[in-house]
């Protein structure tokens, strides 16, 4: 019987960008964002798929990516929190998250940007219970979500 | 006794202001008191912050712990040798490494605590499941824990103690050294509790109260990047601690070096309520790895390593309680039996035993408290200051009490908070123990809390809710938030501690082409320290905060630090905005005599604003932008004459005056600040399953000057948060062999988006009179969460048995066991009366 493979070429685009890159095979495709990319505004902060920090978009959705390894994003559109701001210019949801206080520390704040982008894409006026559904997997240890919920109702009610 | 102020500074408070609302206050001019937009956010949210584990170099390797799975064993052997075969693995470090290369780390307490030995890794015996046994390093994260799989460590388990109780019969002694399970205990009197309770109408008796284990848990983990330069035999730690100053006194001599050796660089934060302040054993083993392997080395910490083996919130039993109640509902004095249970370790402690002191009444009035307070040790996870530290435990206590007696004697729980609180007319207010609440007005707070749940409808909200077959209960809950601690109160656990005080420092200078930088000791870790200094800048200099320059984070090479540098205990508004405050007039200063003497005109004619300094009511020439003020003195000086030096770069200590304490009495001013907070919830219990809900919640804040009511509301928005999970699900529990359940998210479950109730909020400002800027530390008051919740759900219970509440933790499965047997809770309660 022949070895399994220890590593693999990928091929995927993320942020626009398109990489190839020969990865091994077991690595999370948080640390490969994380440490292979160098883009470390993905956060990790639990080892059990409950917090959220690593969530990013995969082909559309909202994917936590520490509960993927980087071999299954070969072929894949992956886009992170630093390919939110085209050119530095913020999202109106960053924007949103600044005036409203959304913020302490930070390290829960791309994931939850994340979670809440893929929302306003698919439903762009949500409610605040549609808000708080969709950011049920990410936590947050500092706000108690009230600014994070007022910011993305917020943008909805102001594009509508 | 009346109570008398003893510091002359107090006399005449401010009279407290109330803000009803927390939209932003708009001030004519000015920036303090304004909710300006925080300057942290641009790069967090476009993911541009930086956080330890962002950082990299050449070369770094990855450490991995091997921890004990066993709560309490002997360690007969440590087989390293396969682990170093493995292609790609850079060394190893075990106990015996440890035990020859550095000291144990000082230890606080007298004896017994005093003589426990307390090294970076376990040397021959683990205490505690989790409890780092060996280090490995290597080049990929994956590869250091493929490694620490193959380190072969063979254990002889010993018996378990996972109850404090049982720790305190010494049958399994934990410490050899010690050779016993107590850390530390003493008695605090003060006042004449056995007369209190001689001459009361009512005595309620009280057998047991428990506080549970459980924190804060910081999003990002602990770790740090550690660099050792063999020439000068310095280490750098970039890293999260947050409390560097007092992580060096660990560090250093465990080291066998000067703390001048240890330079702790932190950028941003990912969180912090005191979980990353006893970081000082993993560190050190970082530094011996670094040094060992001559390469940088990095560690971060898992998630469930983080839970397992970190840092708990001290766990409390209350025995054996006696309160004094007069025939009116006043409360003349209470004593209980504290013992404290620190986990394996006392590392932080036993400074729990005494910082509950700075809040020994509670918001009460009564002068006669008894307190007989003991440590031990268990084989749990140490404890490490979390958000409220000791001061929760106490406060739950006196608040449980206050809503027991009130139910046992049929008193309003509003009335008889009013009868007993300290007055605002009494304020400033000196405890029995001679702390002196500076400001506030617990009763009109209340008020304001009580209207935001809409307190008058409560009645008939509950035979509402019982026509759906639920229970509804209202609970109060109130708290301080003491800031600014003397750190003096530690030589009332041991005289022959060499602390007290506290300071903070902070940098500020006017650079070449009229930057405004400033530098600061201080570690925030999401408090938005570089916003609100930014903003007390921008008033003393006269420009706005998107000029001032706060550089992130603490960099011990700045000289920007003190001794008692760090992010804790609720100090910044204190010391690290007074510092601020301090550096910048001293800047003001140079800046106006430099303005005066090239304009040639008397320095009370120049006034500092829009960024430039001018001549008051002069010509518009009359004025030099801040550019051309640090030109001059930074790089075009040679026309200075050499008796005038301004320098236009200053540092500044803020160092609060406290005066001694007094170790035969145990009296003095442990802190400087308090800020009140009243929470107030609305509860509904599911009978069927004890599921509780709460459908209605305020928490009123008076931290006096807000400084940004924007950041000071977020505040209490998180330590709400945090108080939520606490009271309903979030626990640390053990099985008998000392194997921890809830060892991550999983099983220790955090409120997530969906568990948050509505908040209403509500602030007052009573300005503190003894503050720079007379505002108070705060951020830390959230227990009163956990107070109201648990005052609610006894509330509620009333009509179902009648249970009393003698847990910090309710969860569903124990409300249904309330519900079940209501008499095995109050077995827990007996009133004697006259």
């Amino acid at each position: 019987m022949e070895a399994p493979a220890r590593s693999r070429a990928i091929s995927l685009e993320v942020n626009g960008e398109q990489i190839e890159m020969e990865v091994p095979a077991r690595r999370l495709l948080v640390h490969f964002i994380r440490d292979d990319l160098g883009l470390t505004g993905t956060h990790v902060g639990c080892d059990t798929g409950n917090c959220g920090a690593c969530t990013i978009d995969l082909d559309g959705q909202p994917v936590k990516s520490c509960m993927a390894l980087a071999v299954q994003a070969d072929g894949a559109k992956i886009r992170t929190v630093e390919g939110l701001a085209a050119e530095s210019e913020l999202t109106a949801l960053q924007q949103a998250f600044n005036k409203h206080h959304a913020l302490q520390c930070g390290y829960c704040t791309p994931g939850m940007l994340m979670s809440a982008t893929a929302l306003l894409e698919r439903n762009p006026h949500p409610t605040e219970d549609e808000v708080r559904y969709a950011l049920q997997g990410n936590i947050c240890r500092c706000t108690g979500y009230v600014n994070i919920v007022e910011a993305v109702v917020a943008v909805g009610e102001e594009h509508a | 006794m009346s109570p008398t102020p003893s510091n002359s500074l107090l006399q005449g408070a401010s009279s407290s202001t109330v803000v009803e609302t927390v939209e932003p206050v708009v001030l004519e001019k000015g920036y303090i008191g304004r909710s300006v937009p925080r300057k942290e956010d641009r790069r967090l949210v476009q993911g541009l912050g930086t956080f330890f584990d962002d950082v990299r170099r050449h070369g770094m390797g990855y450490v991995h712990f091997v921890r004990s799975p066993y709560a309490h064993a002997r360690i007969l052997s440590i087989d390293v040798s396969k682990a170093l075969e493995l292609e790609g693995v850079y060394g190893t470090i075990t106990g015996d490494e440890v035990a020859i290369h550095t000291d144990p780390f000082f230890e606080m307490s007298v004896e017994p605590g005093g003589n426990i030995k307390d090294y970076a890794l376990a040397v021959g015996r683990v205490r505690h499941m989790g409890e780092p046994v060996a280090a490995v390093c290597a080049s990929t994260r994956e590869l250091a824990r493929d490694a620490a799989d193959l380190i072969e460590v063979e254990y002889d388990a010993l018996p378990v103690l996972v109850d404090a109780e049982e720790s305190l019969k010494d049958e399994v002694v934990l410490h050899d050294d010690a050779g016993s399970n107590v850390v530390w205990s003493g008695v605090f009197d003060w006042g004449d509790v056995d007369q209190a309770l001689a001459e009361a109408d009512h005595v309620v008796k009280i057998d047991r109260l428990h506080f549970h284990r459980f924190s804060s848990t910081p999003l990002e983990c602990a770790g740090a990047l550690v660099e050792y330069d063999k020439g000068t035999g310095e280490w750098t730690l970039t890293c999260n601690h947050q409390m560097p100053g007092v992580g060096a006194i660990w560090m250093a001599p465990a080291l066998r070096t000067g703390i001048d050796k240890l330079r702790f660089v932190t950028h941003d934060i990912g969180g912090g309520f005191g979980n990353k302040i006893c970081l000082h054993p993993q560190y050190v083993v970082l530094c011996l790895m670094a040094r060992k392997l001559g390469r940088p080395v990095q560690w971060t910490e898992w998630r469930t390593d983080q839970h397992t083996a970190n840092a708990h919130g001290n766990e409390r039993t209350f025995l054996d309680v006696e309160v004094a109640v007069k025939a009116d509902g006043t409360m003349t004095g209470f004593k209980v039996k504290a013992l404290d249970d620190c986990g394996a370790f006392p590392r932080y402690e036993p400074l729990g035993c005494i910082i509950w002191a700075q809040v020994t009444p509670g918001l009460y009035s009564w002068r006669n408290i008894r307190v007989d307070f003991t440590q031990v040790c268990t084989n749990k996870s140490p404890v490490s200051p979390n958000r409220g530290y000791s001061r929760m435990q106490h406060l739950w206590l006196t608040e449980r009490i206050v809503d027991i007696v009130a139910t046992e004697l049929g008193l309003d729980p509003v009335e008889v908070r009013k009868r007993n609180y300290v007055k605002a007319e009494q304020m400033p207010y000196e405890t029995p123990n001679g702390c002196v609440y500076d400001s506030g007005d617990y009763a009109a707070a209340l008020d304001i809390a009580l209207d935001l749940i809409d307190y008058g409808s409560i009645e008939e909200r509950r035979v509402e809710a019982a026509s759906r077959g639920r229970l509804l209960g209202f609970g109060i809950g109130s708290t301080l938030d003491s800031g600014t601690n003397n750190f003096g109160q530690s030589t009332l656990l041991n005289p022959d501690l060499q602390f007290s005080g506290n300071n903070e420092a902070a940098s500020v200078k006017l650079d070449i082409f009229g930057e405004v930088v400033v530098t600061i000791g201080t570690v925030p870790q999401g408090q938005g320290h570089e916003t609100t200094a930014a903003q007390v800048v921008a008033d003393i200099l006269g420009c706005s905060p998107e000029q001032v320059n706060v550089r992130r984070g603490h960099d011990t090479w700045f000289n920007s630090h003190a001794g008692f540098s760090g992010t804790y205990a609720s100090q910044f508004a204190f010391t690290g905005l007074g510092a601020v405050k301090g550096a910048a007039e001293l800047v003001r200063e140079d800046m106006v005599q430099l303005a005066a003497a090239v304009l040639q005109a008397p320095v009370d004619a120049i006034e500092l604003a829009d960024g430039f300094a001018r001549i008051k009511d002069g010509p518009e020439e009359a004025a030099l932008p801040f550019m051309a003020l640090g030109a001059i003195v930074n790089a075009n000086n040679a026309f200075l004459p050499p008796d005038f030096n301004p320098t236009l770069n200053h540092r500044f200590v803020c160092r609060p005056y406290f005066g001694m304490v007094d170790t035969e009495k145990k009296t003095g001013q442990l802190t400087l600040t308090y800020a009140t907070q009243i929470h107030a919830a609305v509860v509904e219990i599911d009978p069927e399953t004890g599921e509780v809900e709460i459908v209605d919640y305020a928490a009123v804040d008076d931290c006096g000057v807000r400084i940004n009511p924007q950041i000071v509301e977020g505040q209490v928005h998180g330590a709400t948060a945090h108080a939520i999970g606490a009271a309903l699900s979030e626990e640390f529990v053990y099985d008998e062999d000392g194997t921890l359940l809830t060892a991550n998210f999983y099983d220790y479950h955090v409120p997530h988006a969906m568990d948050m109730p509505p908040l209403k909020t509500g602030a007052m400002e009573s300005p503190s009179p003894v503050a720079p800027l007379g505002a108070k530390g705060m951020g830390e008051g959230g227990g009163g969460g956990i107070h109201c919740i648990g005052a609610a759900i006894q509330d509620a219970l009333r009509a179902a048995g009648g249970a009393i509440v003698y847990t910090s933790c309710n969860p569903a499965h124990r409300v249904w066991s309330m519900l079940q047997d209501p008499e095995a809770t109050r077995a827990n309660v007996k009133v004697v009366s006259r």
